[in-house]
C-alpha cells in the first residue's frame, strides 16, 4: 500500500469493503478512542466477522476495541501502555488471558510514549526524545526479541534508546529516551461529524486520534453523522484533519456502541459489565461471540439485538454530552 | 469492610489522600479512588486545586464521578479538552510540571515508593498480567509529588518489584538524578490501614500514621519489608464535614465507594 494523499472527492463506502479492502490478514493497526470512549467498535466487531487474523496492533489505552480484537483471535503482536475498562476491568479480560496463556506477544510502553510514537510517524522523524521511563523496566526489558525485530521490516531493531543530552545540561536534562516513530499501515476512528470527502470533526476530547491518523497510510472513518462539506468548512477550527489524510468514510449511527460518544451516548454499563462477566469463561465468551458478532449480520443488527430502551438510557444530554444520572452500577 | 461502624476504610483513604492535596495543586487522577480523593479535596480544602487528567481534560468540574479518566464525564465544564500529547507535556513542561501531584496506584510497592502495574512473574511469560502503565511511568518521571493508593497486603508491599513500571526514588538518594529523571518523587503512600512517608535523606518508606484503632505493628504484619515505626501517630477519622461531602457531592450512588456495610 502506497502513502498517498486522497484527494477523491467521494470516499464514503460500506464497512465491509473498507475492512476487506484495507486491513488484509497481518496488518498493522490501531484504533482511536480512549478506555470506555470513542472506540470504533463496528468496524472492531466488522473485523471479528470476517475473521481477520495475524493484525499487529498499536494501542495506548484504546481498551475495550483491544480487548475484544485480542479475544477473537486476531490479533497476534501487541504495542501498548494500558489494557483496562475503566471500573469495568481494571485488566481487560481476554487480554489478561491471551498474556497469560502466551497467545499473543506484548511489547509495553508508557501512554505518553505510544502518544510519542504516533506523533512522531506523523511528522516524518524516524524517533522522538521524552524523559519518561528512565531507571524502569520499560526501557530494561523487550517484548519483541532481536532476532524477531530484525527479520520484520516493519519493527524497528530496538525497542527504544537512552542517549545523553546532546546539548550538554541543556534545559537541564542530562539524558533522554528516544521512542521510534509508528506509521500503521490503517488507522480505524470512530468521530462525531465527517463530510464524503473525509474531513473530520471530533466533538469533546481527542485523545490521540489525530496524531494516530496522521501518522498512518490510510485511515478508515466511521462516523455518528454524516454531514456537508460547506458545514464543516463554516467553522474549520473546529475540525481536526483533512480530508486528504482519509481513504474511506462509513456513515454508522452508534458506531461506537457499548463505548461512549461525547454529545451523542454514553457508554452501555449493561453490555460492558455482562461483557466482563461473560468474557471470563470460555462457554460463555464463545456464547458472547456467536450470539452478539458472529450471527449479527452487521452492527445495526448488533444494536437490534440490545433493543430501545437500552439505547434510550444511554442518549446523551445536551447539556452535559452524556446520559446525566445514567445508572451505572 | 468497616473498621468503625461511621465510616469505611475506603472512606478514610479517599479522606486522608484528600488532605495531602494542597490548594492550589494541579492534581493528575486515575480511575477510581484517586478521582475521589481530588473531587473531595476540592469540595473541603483545596478549592483551588485544578483536576487534570491524562486524556487532556484540564479543570474537568467532575458533575458526576467518571468510570474511566476517558469517560465523557471528565469532559463537560473543562477550561480546555486538549489530547494525550498536550497532558503529558503539561507533566514534562519543567514549569507546569513543578505544580502537579500525581495520583497513582499499583500493585506492587518497594521501600522506595517504585511501582509495578505490568505482571507477576517473568515479563516473558507472566504468572498474573495487569493492565500496564497507561500513565503512570510518565507521572512517576515527570511531577513533583505523588500520592500512592496501596491495599496493605504482604504480597504488594515487596522487597523487590517483579517489574519496574513506574519510578519512584528508584534504588534511594541520587538514584533519580543517576538515572536523568527529574526532581520530584513519592510523597504519601495511603492504604487500607495507614499512612507512609520517605525520609528526606534515606528516601526509604516510614510509617507516617495508622488510621484509629490499628497498630503499627499490624501494619507491619502486613507488609513484606521492614520500615521505620517511630514517628507513627494516629490519624483522625473523616469528620461530619468531610464525609458529608465525600458521600452526598462525590459519590451518591457509592460507584467507587462501594456498599456501605
Amino acid at each position: 500500500m502506497t502513502n498517498q494523499m486522497n484527494k477523491a472527492p467521494e470516499k464514503v463506502t460500506d464497512l465491509s469493503e473498507a475492512i476487506n479492502r484495507y486491513v488484509p490478514d497481518g496488518a498493522h493497526i490501531s484504533i482511536g478512542g480512549f478506555t470506555i470512549n470513542r472506540n470504533p467498535m463496528a468496524a472492531v466487531y466488522e473485523i471479528i466477522r470476517r475473521k481477520k487474523r495475524g493484525l499487529h496492533l498499536y494501542a495506548h489505552s484504546n481498551g475495550q476495541g483491544v480487548d475484544e480484537l485480542i479475544g477473537a483471535g486476531c490479533i497476534d503482536r501487541l504495542e501498548i501502555a494500558y489494557a483496562g475498562s475503566g471500573r469495568f476491568a481494571s485488566t481487560c479480560v481476554r487480554f489478561k488471558k491471551a498474556v497469560q496463556d502466551g497467545e499473543i506477544i506484548v511489547e509495553d510502553y508508557s501512554n505518553y510514549q505510544m502518544t510519542l510514537r504516533f506523533l512522531a510517524g506523523t511528522m516524518g522523524v524516524p524517533f522522538l526524545p521524552t524523559r519518561s521511563g528512565l531507571g524502569t523496566d520499560i526501557v530494561k526489558k523487550w517484548g519483541f526479541e532481536k532476532s524477531m525485530r530484525k527479520d520484520d521490516p516493519k519493527i524497528p531493531d530496538k525497542k527504544l534508546d537512552i542517549i545523553n543530552n546532546p546539548f550538554g545540561s541543556w534545559a537541564g536534562t542530562s539524558k533522554v529516551v528516544l521512542v521510534p516513530a509508528i506509521s500503521p499501515d490503517v488507522t480505524i476512528l470512530h468521530v462525531q461529524k465527517a463530510d464524503r470527502q473525509g474531513t473530520l470533526r471530533i466533538e469533546g476530547l481527542p485523545f490521540a486520534d489525530v496524531v494516530q491518523a496522521k501518522a498512518a497510510r490510510k485511515v478508515i472513518v466511521t462516523c455518528e453523522e454524516l454531514v456537508d462539506t460547506e458545514t464543516l468548512r463554516g467553522n474549520p477550527d473546529h475540525n481536526q484533519v483533512p480530508f486528504f489524510c482519509v481513504d474511506a468514510v462509513i456513515h454508522i449511527a452508534l458506531g461506537a456502541y457499548p463505548t461512549a460518544c461525547y454529545q451523542y451516548y454514553d457508554y452501555d454499563p449493561v453490555y460492558l459489565n455482562n461483557y466482563r462477566n461473560w468474557a471470563g469463561r470460555e462457554d460463555s465468551y464463545q456464547g458472547y461471540l456467536d450470539t452478539f458478532i458472529y450471527e449479527t449480520a452487521d452492527h445495526q443488527e448488533l444494536i437490534d439485538l440490545i433493543g430501545n430502551d437500552r439505547i434510550k438510557a444511554i442518549v446523551a444530554d445536551p447539556h452535559t454530552g452524556y446520559a446525566t444520572g445514567l445508572d451505572r452500577r | 469492610m468497616t473498621d468503625n461502624k461511621d465510616y469505611t476504610l475506603k472512606e478514610m483513604m479517599a479522606i486522608a489522600a484528600a488532605r495531602e492535596i494542597r490548594d492550589g495543586d494541579i492534581v493528575f487522577c486515575g480511575t477510581g479512588i484517586s478521582m475521589l480523593a481530588a473531587m473531595a479535596a476540592k469540595h473541603i480544602s483545596s478549592p483551588n486545586s485544578i483536576i487534570f487528567f491524562e486524556t487532556g481534560a484540564i479543570d474537568s468540574q467532575l458533575a458526576e464521578v467518571p468510570m474511566a479518566v476517558g469517560d465523557s464525564r471528565v469532559m463537560h465544564g473543562s477550561a480546555v479538552n486538549g489530547s494525550l500529547a498536550d497532558a503529558f507535556a503539561t507533566m514534562q513542561n519543567r514549569f507546569t510540571g513543578q505544580l502537579v501531584v500525581g495520583i497513582l496506584g499499583a500493585a506492587q510497592i518497594d521501600r522506595y515508593g517504585n511501582l509495578n502495574s505490568t505482571v507477576i512473574g517473568d515479563y516473558h511469560h507472566p504468572k498474573v498480567r495487569f493492565s500496564g502503565s497507561g500513565g503512570a511511568a510518565d507521572v512517576g518521571s515527570f511531577v513533583s509529588r505523588t500520592i500512592i493508593f496501596m491495599q496493605q497486603q504482604r504480597r504488594k508491599f515487596v522487597p523487590k518489584l517483579d517489574y519496574v513500571t513506574c519510578p519512584g526514588w528508584l534504588n534511594g538518594p541520587g538514584g533519580r538524578e543517576r538515572a536523568g529523571l527529574p526532581e520530584g518523587g513519592p510523597e504519601t503512600v495511603v492504604t487500607d490501614m495507614a499512612l507512609m512517608g520517605f525520609d528526606d535523606v534515606t528516601k526509604r518508606m516510614y510509617l507516617r500514621g495508622c488510621y484509629p484503632g490499628i497498630r503499627p505493628e499490624k501494619v507491619l504484619d502486613h507488609m513484606g519489608f521492614e520500615i521505620d515505626i517511630s514517628q507513627a501517630e494516629t490519624i483522625l477519622g473523616p469528620s461530619e464535614e468531610e464525609l458529608a461531602i465525600l458521600r452526598e457531592k462525590c459519590d451518591p450512588q457509592r460507584l467507587i465507594l462501594g456498599r456501605l456495610n
